[in-house]
């Protein structure tokens, strides 16, 4: 029997890693949300009534932006997001 | 057989098909009371009069032993090599078997004939099979009888195009493109940031198609593509038609192959093919970028397999594009920008340069749409008969440019609330109607030349233009 032909891997060799969600709150009450503006025309506008609507209910809010929507979030914004909030909401608007 | 070196005694490799080993046999015949080992490159019956000759076909002995021709004769002693003598030559096979009426009657000197293991291709195969590869990527066993081009598919490795199978032998000539070592690390490959390795790239690009001689340019383009101007992230992940277009400067396009000419974007140029493609693959392949996945195009364009071109440097009157960007025009260079597809501009009529820019006006004006003036970039490429308008009027190529970008403006009054442009205004800017804004404000207009001698057209490749996402250019080492 020949033996097996030999291919190289062109991949990166990794294996995804499968993480189960984190639970997410039945209530907002409490926890502070994050609204991260990816730096597209308009989506201050919707992100400005995203935080009406939630401060009328009491809770807290704090926002962020990204300095270009093309580029991924810097590592800094992103820990800092994880670290204020227990909540993020990242928003387009065109 | 391959049949087991001695550790004392004399060693020959010979073929049947070498004339110099037909004749040298009466010689061997005297060395077979000595013990001398005998391995044949290509018939293990040969020389038919001798006993025990060791079959090499495989040339697993001659490769180790590091044979480039036959007749080698070698002296072994505790078993390293002490002595050999290559081809056949009375004096010094009478020297180094210490018999001193070996060969009597035979040719004084014949030199020879070439090893099997210097035929076209054997190193590498041979490399691959006994030889310290020194490769690292991990091995996949395909089935013997697998079609390895569908166990490319069946992977996931490939662009939707059959791949080129990536063995061992392919990657370790691919190798011999550069004197990159393969463990060179180039970078982290988005999306998922990954490391990209010289070996990485040689086997990404076996798949796509190349040539050894492309790996300084391929190198040289997954270095420019990891430049943050250039954002290959954004490309990549985009919902726009965008993807990396790879365009070549200097000596090494012609040294390569490369098309400036006729049919210059479209197909049947394997550098042009294979290059691009191989960035492609790796973000795919290294990266982790699946389109439909992370990549978010909602149209992408055919060019997301390969759009890879040289730039035509032919005539010296203008400028070229790496030379406006600081390279001399000896250097070889790549040039990424993002871009989409190639809108041809026709203008068969127009003699004067100032007729010839006002139709690339109007064209360039539409880019994205009429009134967008905001992530717009566009290289505008003139073709040879629109060439010459301009080398007859004694214009320069950076003429050109200042006369199109005065009258690339939009007048903020015509811009109309409610529709495209308008979100793209600032509140000064929306206040003052008679304000011009550059088409390209957040990007740039670019010429560079290319395309066929015959025709009178031009072509406008559209890409974003913003400061998030900019063309790159980098020299390949020479």
């Amino acid at each position: 029997m020949s033996p097996d032909q030999i291919l190289l891997d062109p991949t990166s060799e990794i294996s995804p890693e499968k993480k189960p969600k984190i639970d997410r709150p039945v209530k907002l009450d409490g926890l502070t949300v994050g609204l991260l503006d990816i730096n597209k025309p308009r989506g201050d506008e919707f992100l400005d009534r995203i935080e009406e609507l939630l401060s009328e209910k009491g809770i807290c809010v704090n926002r962020y932006k990204k300095e270009r929507f093309s580029r991924v979030a810097a590592p800094e914004l992103r820990s800092q997001i994880a670290e204020e909030c227990q909540v993020a909401i990242e928003a387009l608007a065109d | 057989m391959s049949g087991t070196l001695p550790t004392d005694g004399l060693v020959v490799v010979v073929k049947r098909d070498c004339p110099t080993c037909t004749t040298i046999v009466p010689a061997l015949e005297a060395l077979a009371a000595d013990g001398i080992t005998i391995y044949s490159q290509d018939d293990p019956a040969f020389p038919e009069s001798m006993d025990g000759v060791n079959d090499d076909r495989e040339l697993e002995t001659s490769y180790h032993l590091g044979i480039n021709i036959v007749p080698t004769l070698i002296r072994l002693k505790d078993g390293k090599e002490v002595d050999r003598a290559i081809g056949w030559n009375q004096g010094e096979w009478r020297a180094l078997t210490g018999i001193s009426d070996l060969g009597e009657g035979l040719p004084e000197n014949r030199p020879g004939c070439g090893s099997l293991t210097e035929e076209p291709g054997a190193e590498y195969r041979l490399k691959a099979r006994y030889g310290n590869t020194g490769l690292n990527a991990r091995k996949v066993a395909i089935p013997h009888d697998a079609d390895p081009v569908e166990a490319c598919y069946e992977r996931g490795w490939t662009d939707g195009m059959p791949v080129t199978p990536p063995t061992e032998e392919r990657v370790l000539r691919m190798l011999d493109g550069t004197n990159r070592a393969p463990d060179e690390e180039i970078g982290l490959l988005p999306p998922n940031f990954m490391p990209c390795t010289v070996e990485k790239i040689a086997i990404n690009a076996v798949m796509a198609g190349c040539l050894p001689e492309y790996m300084p340019v391929v190198i040289t383009m997954v270095e420019a593509s990891l430049i943050q101007e250039f954002n290959l992230h954004g490309n990549l992940a985009t919902t726009n038609a965008v993807g990396p277009v790879v365009m070549v400067n200097g000596p090494i396009a012609d040294k390569i192959g490369m098309n400036k000419k006729k049919n210059v974007f479209g197909q049947g140029n394997r550098a042009h093919a294979a290059i691009g493609r191989t960035l492609q693959l790796l973000v795919r392949n290294v990266g982790g970028g699946i389109p439909g996945e992370i990549d978010r195009a909602v149209f992408g364009n055919p060019g997301k397999y390969s759009f890879c071109f040289a730039e035509d440097d032919t005539d010296p009157r203008w400028t070229t594009y790496a030379e406006d960007q600081g390279f001399s025009r000896d250097a070889s260079t790549v040039t990424l920008f993002p871009g989409d597809g190639v809108t041809p501009i026709i203008d068969h009529i127009s003699r004067e340069p100032e007729d010839l820019c006002q139709t690339y006006i109007n064209s360039l004006l539409a880019t994205y749409n009429r009134w967008q003036v905001n992530e717009v970039g566009a290289f505008l490429v003139i073709g040879g008969e629109h060439q010459q308008v301009f080398y007859n009027a004694g214009w320069s190529k950076q003429q050109v440019l200042a006369y199109l970008d005065e009258r690339l403006k939009i007048r903020v009054g015509d811009v109309v609330p409610g529709r495209s442009g308008w979100g793209g205004l600032t509140e000064e800017e929306r206040a003052d109607p008679d304000r011009l804004l550059p088409k390209f404000r957040t990007g740039k207009l670019n010429i560079i030349r290319a395309g066929g001698a015959a025709g009178k057209y031009s072509a406008i490749i559209s890409g974003i233009g913003s400061a998030g996402m900019m063309p790159v250019t980098k020299e390949i080492a020479p």
